[in-house]
């Protein structure tokens, strides 16, 4: 009678129909299907399998009982040992229908396996999902946008590189002669005065590279590289001072031959030209 | 309805005074007034500019001088773990960190890169291209090992650091950076990754050489820290032949990378071309062992309610 009406005709709120099967949402259905057979609600002697924080319980429903809803279902508590449980399941239905029987013992068969696969699962790593708080992830990707055009990038590089190639801690690699040579450039015109103002340019480029040498030191911190480094290629600029004074062809060129000025200008590389004098110099600073 | 018709606004147009434009109910009407409105106060605002550029010329040399127009890195609150260059304090911390081995040049780093489980083409892309970049890197893929079992198997071959790239529907979203013999481990959060065939440029693959490390911007202590763990990770004698530099540049907490050649074309002029991958990233925790989700004890965590109140306060 209730399958009649409910069941096969009328409505059953715990039916869901999809394009090939029905399904039934009843908590106490044992195979999930919308049958005759497996309906709870139409079956005055049927069991089930629940399981409760990792206990699997049996569920029996009898015809007796049928008055009482609130005693309808009795609940057996089925031991942690596989083959036990299934024993007990036996027992407690014994002389049912072989239908209710069987599907008992593969819904708890089913149950216990995904309870061992949720016990293996816990003990490895496992992924924690943090949800995305989508205003968040906005404004942090308008910020990040905003921060990149305030950071100039570009600019803010070839300054730093620009300073680096002042504080010379490129050492002799790249030629650039530096500002005194533009004043070479303007004691090129006079000859006369050229042999003072080398001396000038000397103690000019000494002065100069101390004064920068002292400023590194009080630049800010976050140039660690240029510390270190500076501090070694200080060392090593004094003794080549000194090498440079000796040998009064090589540094003085600089101030010597202007006119060889603008055409190193063009070509900046002249590792060319001063290879052997200036290898064992930047052999020290690699090693 | 006069004033819909009425287009070419009036001079002057005067409202009187207890009037306010939000107070018309008529949505077409109000907007219409209050574009009225907008013009007006643009009017003024430019007569008002012009009138002070003339008094400007007119002052001549005994004008005062021109005010500075506010940013957001001008007005950051100031904040109290700023480095001074000159602290013996901060000096005396950082000769006995983690990091003072490799900045006595008593270790050489050695990278391990890798990444979560099962990367995709994108991270697996990213990290190879993050080993080029970093000289001395190793990149290793993980198929289920735990990072805790990692760890001492990478201490014992003598890594220095290990970076695990986290990645999220086939994208790297995550940096996990760990100086090795109990270093600190930093948390980031990264971002727009760029691949090198995306980057708009015509240069070829980072060499060999040791690239030039530039630090800019790291104020606090906590970015000074943070910027030292950077720069370990970079051998410390740069071949300037090679001519590459490495930036991290950080800006509103936000720090940029990029790898670039550079070239001086000249004594005041410098060209650089950008190679090799770009990201940003933005630090999330510093954890002061090695990396340890449970029992880490954690050095600073961002943590958005309290930390993200003020748009002028930055924390590295």
């Amino acid at each position: 009678v209730v399958w009649d009406m409910l069941g096969n005709r009328q409505f059953c709120s715990y039916k869901i129909t999809t394009k090939t099967q029905n399904f039934c949402r009843n908590e106490y259905n044992l195979t999930g299907l919308c049958n005759r057979s497996s309906c709870p609600l139409a079956n005055s002697q049927y069991a089930t399998i629940r399981e409760e924080k990792g206990r699997c319980y049996l569920y029996m429903k009898a015809i007796e009982r049928a008055p009482f809803p609130r005693r309808l279902w009795e609940r057996v508590l089925l031991s942690k040992n596989y083959e036990k449980a299934l024993e007990e399941i036996d027992e407690n239905l014994i002389y049912w229908p072989r239908f209710i029987r069987h599907k008992c013992k593969q819904r708890f068969t089913k149950i216990t396996q995904y309870l061992i696969r949720i016990r293996k699962l816990t003990l490895k790593r496992q992924r924690k999902l943090v949800p995305l708080r989508r205003k968040i992830e906005r404004r942090e990707k308008r910020r990040e946008e905003k921060a990149l055009i305030a950071a100039q990038l570009d600019n803010a590089i070839e300054k730093e590189l620009l300073e680096r190639l002042k504080q010379d801690t490129y050492g002799d690699i790249y030629n650039f002669p530096i500002h005194a040579f533009d004043k070479a450039l303007q004691q090129q015109d006079a000859e006369s005065e050229s042999e003072s103002d080398e001396e000038k340019e000397e103690e000019d480029d000494e002065d100069m590279d101390k004064r920068e040498f002292v400023e590194a030191d009080d630049s800010d911190l976050s140039d660690f590289e240029d510390m270190d480094k500076l501090e070694t290629s200080s060392e090593e600029e004094q003794e080549e001072e000194e090498e440079v004074e000796k040998k009064a062809s090589h540094s003085k060129s600089k101030g010597k031959t202007p006119l060889k000025g603008p055409a190193r200008r063009k070509r900046p590389y002249i590792e060319i030209e001063y290879e052997e004098e200036t290898e064992p110099a930047s052999k020290s600073k690699a090693a | 309805a006069a004033e819909h018709g009425g287009q070419p606004a009036p001079e002057r147009v005067l409202f009187p005074p207890t009037f306010s434009v939000s107070e018309i109910k008529n949505k077409q009407r109000r907007h219409f007034m209050f574009l009225r409105w907008k013009q007006q106060q643009r009017k003024e605002k430019l007569a008002a500019k012009k009138q002070r550029r003339k008094e400007r010329e007119a002052l001549g040399d005994k004008a005062p001088p021109k005010a500075i127009p506010k940013t957001i890195e001008n007005q950051r609150v100031y904040d109290e773990t700023t480095v001074d260059p000159n602290d013996e304090e901060v000096a005396f911390d950082e000769a006995t960190d983690e990091f003072a081995p490799y900045f006595n040049r008593q270790t050489v780093p050695k990278i391990l890169i890798t990444t979560s489980d099962r990367p995709r083409g994108r991270t697996v892309r990213f990290c190879e291209q993050l080993s080029t970049v970093i000289p001395n890197s190793h990149v290793y893929y993980r198929r289920g090992l735990a990072l805790k079992r990692i760890i001492p198997q990478c201490i014992a071959r003598d890594f220095t650091d290990l970076i695990v790239i986290n990645e999220d529907r086939k994208i790297p979203n995550g940096l996990v950076l760990s100086h090795l013999p109990e270093g600190p481990t930093a948390h980031f959060r990264m971002s727009s990754v760029r691949l090198r065939k995306e980057i708009k440029r015509k240069g070829k693959e980072p060499t060999e050489h040791v690239p030039e490390v530039i630090l800019n911007n790291f104020t606090t202590r906590l970015g000074h820290s943070i910027g030292r763990m950077f720069a370990s990770l970079f051998p410390h004698d740069p071949q300037f032949i090679g001519r590459q530099v490495a930036t991290f540049h950080n800006q509103r907490d936000y720090i940029f990378f990029r790898f670039h050649r550079y070239i001086f074309k000249s004594e005041k002029k410098v060209g650089i071309q950008e190679l090799g991958p770009r990201f940003t990233l933005k630090l999330r925790s510093l954890q002061k062992g090695t990396f340890d989700s449970k029992f880490g004890e954690y050095e600073w965590i961002h943590k958005r309610r309290e930390m993200d109140t003020s748009r002028r306060k930055f924390h590295l």
